[in-house]
């Protein structure tokens, strides 16, 4: 299955994300549970790029582990204003804006991997992977 | 917000139905929570019963909206119950962490209006209402585009 990617630009760009992704993810076999997990996902990490950098994409991967597991890699990257500081990002309860903070640490604990790369000034980048 | 969804709000007796039937995006949601709130002052309704049963999915925001409705209506001395929630939204919402503070949830709207009733005593009939079981559209019509 090739690869899809969705701008992440409007409101409506996360709603389109979350869509994409849960089909995606029913193609590639996922259960009905984990489709609902990546499409949460999708929607949390969708709204950050929106809100915070107003521009970027999702990229929507199926990959392949070095064990033949079957599994879909998200990206979300966007050339915003970054986060200075990941690691009070990454705690539950922590917002810069009015949102509740659990974006970034709830998506974490719904994906099998989780890399987060970003520099103030210059974007970020966020990619997850789900195996199957 | 030209594309904006319509949500409906009904009212039946004393409480305000609303029906999601769609995925909604931010601007809907918000909007959706300040009608059922300007709804609840103007029709006086007691309750306020949320079917969420076709949602595939809750995020953080939805998450807070729904929480907040509950919060907002309990000022205006109105109860909340969101009703049908899936299993997998179940599980996924506790593992972003998010526990609906304030909101009651139930399986289907039969529970959810013996919710309202039973124990939170709010009587089916509207007083005021000269005919029974009437089912009024609020604001406007749905758009079956």
């Amino acid at each position: 299955m090739e690869s899809k990617s969705i701008a992440l630009e409007h409101d409506e760009d996360v709603v389109v994300a979350r869509g994409e992704v849960r089909t995606i993810a029913a193609a590639l076999g996922f259960t009905l549970l984990d489709q609902t997990r990546l499409a949460t996902v999708a929607s949390e990490l969708a709204r950050n790029v929106v809100k915070y950098a107003r521009a970027g994409r999702l990229i929507a991967q199926p990959t392949d582990s070095p064990h033949g597991r079957r599994g879909l890699r998200l990206i979300f990257e966007d050339t915003g204003p970054g986060i200075p500081d990941i690691a009070a990002a990454m705690r539950d309860g922590y917002s810069t804006s009015k949102g509740l903070g659990k974006g970034l640490p709830g998506s974490r604990r719904l994906v099998d991997e989780f890399d987060i790369q970003s520099a103030p000034g210059r974007g970020t980048k966020i990619t997850v992977v789900r195996w199957l | 917000m030209a594309t904006a969804q319509r949500i409906p709000i009904l009212k039946v007796g004393r409480v305000l139905v609303v029906p999601i039937q769609t995925d909604m995006d931010d601007q809907t949601v918000v909007h959706l929570q300040e009608r059922i709130l300007s709804e609840l002052e103007r029709t006086r309704a007691r309750g306020v019963l949320i079917d969420i049963s076709l949602l595939e999915m809750v995020d953080s925001f939805i998450g807070r909206m729904l929480s907040d409705i509950a919060a907002m209506a309990r000022v205006m001395d109105a109860r909340t119950v969101v009703v049908g929630i899936q299993p997998a939204v179940a599980i996924t919402l506790v593992e972003l962490g998010l526990e609906l503070t304030g909101v009651a949830t139930v399986l289907n709207v039969d529970e959810g209006i013996k919710l309202l009733r039973e124990e939170f005593g709010i009587e089916e009939r509207d007083e005021e209402e000269e005919s029974c079981g009437e089912l009024s559209l609020l604001g406007e019509q749905i758009n079956r585009a």
